[in-house]
């Protein structure tokens, strides 16, 4: 992909975030979808460059293909559509847990700097929270048995923080050797894909390190939205623009019916 | 041989304060009729077992019907927070709720167990989570042929589940089709069992993918057509994806919460 073109395309930050996150999918791959943004990510992937790309989701579908993002995970058209479909704990027990799924696509309400997802509670006390969140659903078993693990969040210091109030889902826990000291069979996050940027593991420490930026994005602007003393990778990269056609797919995408 | 009766009485035989009740379905066929009947019913200290309390525990938890929740996730899907559930955590509002947090796989075990006759389930699970903190039905547990550290997780044995199906024989066997999530692991762990069905038919007529729960393995059938609305059931109706969204507004505030409750289901008594 040329990056010198210049787009004369307009887009949003979250148009940004959900092309950037379409793009690490492969077609030859099995994803586990979480709904939200990474349903739209998965979905535009399977639009765009990864027609093949089979999408897995909890509510029993495999290999769906939703001509429209489904407005949950168990939306209707994910089974019409579907290759097979499938009871919940078939779901857990014999695709998920024995390792057939390459990728867990998740999302995030708190993530921290190993990232370690919280989706149940902000706040320390589980008892008295300040605020109840949904709770783990899938996340937990997907975090662990999934070959690797990307997560698609938007960045600010409330979502992005030292270390969660409440650990859902394992990520690298507080740092390199923590998943194979429990036995955790996947690699975890390997990736987390924000609104401003791109961060991988570093393969010392686990830590996250910021390794791409998004167009019009500065360092500072990521150092502001992190609660942590955020690192840089020294192969820091610019993130191409959105194609028009990524663009027009993702629309497209959002505006069916 | 599974009885044929009315929503109010499959409810009132059926579902008693105290009661450990679970109402299943994953995001399709959800038995919101049958919720709103036991809210009508006025029961109470109910230990609510659900995967997904989405709105449907909302409007029970709401209600007052609830004293402990049993889940792997409450939140409105696709729209945001269960108001009611959250008011009932953070607040006690309108009386505490007890919660014992679960994850989708260790739920769905749960099940499996029980519907299995067995004890507890193994899974590989909840490993690095802070579940197993807070949750004592999560347990560690060595494999005796490997070594390997595993989850184990309680059977769940309702004392009574409530699912919604596409329909039902005269003889109350039970068909249903499309995602199936956990039903027929809820109906078989549980001591009683009411189906909700959009229609009671002469014949079954086989469908691809279909499921059929034999009479003899049901207690109580009840013909509600729309009982899973807003939800959806394959076949019949779509989901009401603006009903989830109208209830983002119903759930957020107390009054407006009692008022829907009023309006649209207590005075609504005798109308099944």
């Amino acid at each position: 992909m040329s990056t010198t073109t210049e787009s004369e395309a307009t887009y949003t930050s979250d148009e940004m975030m959900s092309i950037a996150a379409a793009r690490v999918l492969r077609g030859d791959q099995r994803c586990f979808v979480g709904i939200g943004l990474p349903s739209t990510a998965a979905n535009l992937a399977r639009r765009t460059h990864a027609p093949d790309l089979v999408l897995v989701y909890e509510s029993g579908t495999l290999g769906s293909k939703p001509g429209r993002l489904p407005a949950s995970i168990g939306d209707g058209i994910l089974a019409e559509t579907a290759d097979a479909v499938i009871s919940v704990p078939e779901v857990f027990n014999y695709w998920l847990q024995p390792g057939r799924i390459d990728v867990g696509f998740l999302g995030a309400a708190q993530l921290d700097r190993f990232g370690n997802i919280n989706t149940t509670v902000i706040g320390t006390d589980y008892a008295n929270p300040k605020v109840r969140l949904p709770g783990a659903g899938g996340a937990p078993e997907i975090a662990a048995s999934c070959r690797e693990v990307f997560v698609v969040v938007r960045q600010s210091r409330r979502s992005f923080v030292e270390k969660v109030d409440f650990v859902t889902s394992f990520g690298h826990g507080r740092g390199r050797g923590d998943r194979e000291r429990l036995g955790l069979p996947g690699a975890g996050p390997t990736l987390v894909i924000t609104d401003l940027g791109v961060f991988r593991p570093d393969p010392e420490t686990s830590e996250l390190v910021l390794s791409q930026l998004h167009p019009g994005v500065e360092v500072a602007d990521v150092r502001e939205a992190t609660g942590w003393e955020l690192k840089v990778s020294p192969e820091l990269s610019s993130t191409p623009e959105p194609t028009e056609a990524e663009l027009a797919a993702l629309r497209a995408l959002k505006e069916a019916k | 041989m599974a009885d044929i009766v009315s929503l109010a009485d499959g409810v009132g035989r059926l579902v008693r304060d105290g009661d450990t009740v679970a109402l299943e379905g994953f995001t399709h066929l959800i038995p919101h009729a049958a919720g709103q009947e036991i809210i009508r019913q006025r029961r109470r200290n109910l230990t609510l077992v659900r995967m997904t309390p989405d709105i449907v525990y909302d409007q029970l938890i709401g209600a007052g019907c609830a004293r402990k929740l049993i889940f792997s996730w409450g939140g409105n899907p696709g729209v945001g927070s269960l108001h009611r559930f959250r008011d009932a955590v953070q607040h006690g509002w309108p009386v505490p709720l007890e919660i014992e947090e679960h994850s989708h796989a260790g739920m769905a075990n749960r099940y499996v167990a029980g519907a299995s006759g067995l004890p507890f389930a193994v899974l590989r699970g909840y490993s690095g989570t802070d579940l197993p903190e807070h949750t004592d039905t999560i347990k560690p547990i060595t494999c005796p042929f490997t070594g390997e550290r595993l989850a184990a997780v309680p059977a769940i044995n309702p004392d009574v589940s409530i699912i919604h199906a596409q329909r039902a024989d005269r003889a109350g066997n039970v068909q249903l089709w499309g995602l199936v999530g956990v039903q027929k692991e809820a109906v078989l762990a549980a001591k009683r069992s009411l189906v909700t069905v959009e229609e009671v038919v002469d014949e079954l007529a086989p469908v691809p993918g279909g499921m059929v729960l034999p009479t003899w393995a049901v207690t109580c059938v009840a013909e509600v057509p729309h009982g899973a609305h807003p939800s959806y059931a394959q076949g019949y109706y779509d989901r009401d994806n603006a009903y989830y969204e109208y209830w983002d507004s119903v759930g957020r505030n107390r009054d407006s919460f009692e008022a829907w409750v009023r309006e649209k289901v207590l005075d609504m008594e005798g109308s099944r």
